[in-house]
């Protein structure tokens, strides 16, 4: 009786949020005749994917398909694993101007207690489009402030936010002051506080709730003690002391990188950058590091005129040479869907293409720590399979199917909806 | 008169380039020979005359310059917020040679652009074709050829529903109904100003009438809308919703002005019929979209579905940042929306031209029109491809060749500088 209460929390351990929610349909469904790109290995031209259980059952050109599957015919498509957005608002913020559909940003300074999918919408209209477009997974993150809060993992499917969550706590955010996305008429403006004072302010913090936690032990174990009052920046920011949730330090200049690369290795925390447009700067310092990057919008300008019409452009193919691992970000709702783009505009600027497509699938995964089960197409892992006309990473490809956690997905969204709608009007 | 347009006198051969003339097919392994600025020759092995320039653009892509219908750029002002009408306005006295956008256009392939007043008011200030010569005054820049154009806007904006006036009484309008009532308001003060001027000018000239008249008060404000009354000037209008779109075209029939182009107008594809029967042009974003109300349902197929319909599409950048990625927005509407590849970069190049006027002189590659052109690496519709050339009248306003050129040159000389200093710290 005990070892199955044991079991069962173990499962429950396993299969509860966090762990991936696979398809539990037990049809077994091939997909034929695609040529696969698994981005981990060699391509398979007119291989078989047969998909069981939410899990890539076996993948492969000799694999026979046995004969109560049910065949899906993809001769002429690609097969890519669906691909990961390594920060968005998906699910917190529908409509710019409007107020009252933004939840990503809390206001003040320090918000470690907030938590990004307790936001998570998971009807917003942005969604579908993202997921039309072969984007399977994204981090939903929030911003603003100095610690910002934590982001979780979500795959673009589900009825509730629960149901879409694949990992969460992610990250506990830090914004440290930068000029991302500024013009050249800004970049005259007074230079932005640095990144170093910003960085003392997260070491006090820091300082404070070891400090407290040693007089919460202590009055745990004398009872003559006082036990500290309930401070909530402080409980929620231990985590990140205690090396238990990784930080992910949003940072654009190369002398705030180089901060926090130094703050990093004193506090012994992990840590992966977000933006860090000026990065190709002090590329060779963030491999010794062995810090990623998820790069923040291409759609911007560089931050300083100086640097090159094409710094931002250039930037990910500098530091994927370097050897530092990068990922993409759409860091958008509305144009979450533009995520491949912002791969495909690194590739015209240098990146490798092969290179491009890992990091919006496999090296996301690795930096989030869930390549066991995401980002390639591999016997074993999670069944998230997209099938495209053609590049996923071009501009004019279609998506025609869409597997997630080995569940068919919609492709319609209220593009298709309100087209269908008003092309009734002329027919 | 004669007119005499004095071009930048440049000559160039462009050699072995896969032509994409956007009106008259795909030309492989085509040469272009532009003399005095303009187009003199397309064609196969033409020879190049002496003192003639040659690119060779073996395996590259050459497209007539992008142009781009609606910007803000190379302006030192955009809305004018002290009055609620301000058609007395001009862009061109305004313009800022020195606006680094003006770069990042023609780092872009974008040659020609459309810069225009805000939309913070129901009737704005007059716009201004410019070429993108970056590096040039801006009396250079000024496209004398193009369409007067006036900008209207309707909906939130001139509403002011997404910003605060804490301090004083709201302006007026502060709804949809007074933005079209305004508009009508000052068309119909024009009307009889323009009815002042005629009787005085009818009482002037008839030998009966009474001597020494004393001729109406000149208004600034009014004659541009007199201009557009007369036909001389045209009605660019900033639009998102399908209703307010609607109402304007009835207003300009009421009204009688002409509307060249709807600005944005992200629910064209709710009425392409109507707008396709009136001749109007939609020029709008290919999918950027609910930043606000009005911009909820503007789907990325619209641009797409609208061409379709038969309505003239151009696709806009409206924005410092998005105007050196508009052929990425163009491929965008092969996929929504099924256009081919020509019909895609006709949104951003014929089409714009014929909505400023200027389809004479650019937006394809033609022989006499204009040599502006953008020299692509791949397939200007892949998304893989960059510019590499961006040519005006002949000359060269962006060559990323060169630009690596310079940038290796600079990270010499620094590293140099910085061996320098090392040596000079050990010889101390």
């Amino acid at each position: 009786m005990k070892r199955s209460i044991f079991a069962l929390v173990t499962a429950l351990l396993l299969w509860g949020p966090g762990a991936a929610q696979l398809n539990k349909n037990h049809e077994l469904v091939a997909i034929k005749g695609a040529t696969i790109i698994p981005v981990v290995g060699e391509d398979i031209p007119e291989g078989v994917i047969l998909i069981q259980n939410g899990r890539i059952l076996d993948i492969g050109a000799g694999v026979d398909i046995p004969q109560n599957a049910r065949v899906i015919d993809a001769q002429g498509l690609f097969a890519y694993p669906g691909m990961i957005d390594s920060y968005c608002s998906l699910g917190l913020s529908e409509i710019g101007s409007v107020r009252a559909t933004q939840d990503s940003r809390e206001t003040g300074k320090l918000n470690p207690q907030v938590s990004s999918v307790e936001a998570l919408r998971p009807d917003s209209m942005h969604i579908p489009i993202s997921r039309s477009n072969g984007i399977a997974l994204a981090l939903v993150a929030p911003s603003g402030g100095l610690i910002s809060g934590k982001s979780g993992l979500i795959r673009l499917v589900g009825w509730t936010p629960q149901e879409m969550i694949v990992k969460s706590p992610l990250f506990m955010h830090i914004q440290l002051p930068g000029g991302r996305g500024r013009t050249q008429q800004d970049t005259t403006k007074a230079a932005p506080p640095q990144a170093s004072k910003k960085i003392k302010e997260i070491k006090d913090l820091f300082h404070r709730a070891r400090y407290y936690q040693k007089r919460n032990t202590a009055a745990m174990k004398d009872a003559r003690l006082t036990l500290p009052a309930f401070d909530e920046k402080l409980e929620f920011i231990l985590p990140v002391v205690h090396r238990e949730l990784p930080v992910m330090i949003a940072v654009d200049t190369a002398s705030g990188i180089l901060d926090a690369i130094k703050f990093i290795k004193e506090e012994q925390i992990q840590a992966v950058f977000y933006g860090a447009g000026e990065g190709w700067k002090v590329a060779e310092e963030i491999n010794k590091a062995g810090i990623p990057v998820v790069l923040g919008s291409l759609y911007a300008m560089p931050s300083k005129w100086e640097d090159g019409y094409d710094a931002i452009y250039r930037n990910p193919a500098v530091l994927n040479q370097a050897g530092v691992k990068i990922a993409f970000s759409s860091s958008d709702a509305a144009l979450a869907k533009d995520l491949p783009y912002h791969a495909a505009k690194a590739a015209a600027f240098g990146l490798d293409r092969r290179e491009a497509l890992k990091a919006v699938t496999i090296y996301p995964a690795e930096i989030f720590g869930v390549s066991d089960m995401y980002g390639s197409l591999e016997k074993g892992k999670a069944a998230n399979i997209v099938l495209a006309d053609g590049d996923i990473l071009e501009l004019r490809t279609t998506i025609t199917l869409s597997f997630i956690d080995g569940k068919e997905t919609d492709l319609s969204s209220i593009y298709t909806e309100l087209l269908e709608k008003f092309r009734k009007r002329i027919e | 008169m004669l007119s005499v347009r004095v071009l930048n006198a440049q000559n160039l051969l462009i050699k072995n380039g896969t032509l994409l003339t956007v009106t008259m097919g795909t030309v492989i392994k085509g040469d272009i020979l532009i003399l005095d600025g303009v187009i003199k020759k397309i064609g196969k092995n033409i020879e190049a005359p002496e003192k003639v320039k040659v690119i060779d653009a073996t395996g590259k892509y050459v497209m007539p310059g992008i142009i781009d219908s609606h910007t803000h750029i190379g302006l030192s002002g955009t809305n004018e917020m002290g009055a609620t009408i301000t058609s007395e306005v001009k862009m061109e006295d305004v313009l800022n040679a020195e606006d680094t956008s003006i770069h990042t256009a023609v780092s872009g392939g974008v040659t020609m652009v459309h810069t225009m007043h805000g939309s913070g008011n129901p009737i704005g200030g007059e716009n201004v074709v410019l070429k993108t010569k970056w590096g040039k005054a801006s009396e250079e820049m000024v496209v004398k050829e193009a369409y007067r154009t006036l900008k209207f806007a309707l909906g939130e904006n001139p509403k002011q529903a997404n910003s605060f006036n804490p301090r004083g009484a709201p302006r007026y309008p502060q709804s949809r109904m007074g933005v079209n009532a305004i508009i009508r308001r000052e068309f119909l003060k024009a009307k009889n100003y323009m009815a002042q001027w005629d009787r005085y000018n009818k009482a002037n000239r008839s030998n009966k009438g009474a001597k020494n008249l004393i001729p109406p008060r000149k208004d600034l404000r009014l004659e541009p809308l007199v201009d557009m009354l007369k036909g001389k000037m045209y009605a660019r209008c900033h639009s998102y919703r399908a209703d307010e779109t609607l109402e304007f075209i009835k207003l300009s029939k009421e009204l009688g002005f002409k509307i060249l182009c709807f600005e944005h107008a992200v629910e064209a594809y709710k009425i392409a019929k109507e707008i396709a029967r009136e001749n109007i042009g939609i020029s709008v974003f290919l999918d950027n979209w609910a930043y606000k109300v009005e911009a909820a349902e503007g789907i990325a197929y619209n641009a797409g579905f609208c061409t379709k319909q038969g309505v003239l599409v151009s696709l806009n950048s409206d924005s410092p940042e998005r105007i050196r990625r508009l052929f990425n927005d163009a491929a965008k509407s092969m996929k929504y929306g099924g256009l081919t590849e020509e019909e895609a970069l006709k949104l951003i190049t014929i089409n714009p031209a014929i909505q400023l006027g200027v389809d004479k002189i650019a937006g394809s590659l033609e022989e006499g029109k204009h040599g502006d052109i953008a020299i692509f690496k791949e397939h200007p519709l892949s998304a893989y491809t960059l510019c590499e050339m961006t040519i005006i009248e002949g000359e060269i306003y962006f060559d990323r060749n060169q630009y690596l050129k310079e940038r290796e040159e600079k990270a010499r000389e620094k590293k140099d500088k910085e061996k320098n200093k090392e040596k000079k710290g050990e010889t101390q």
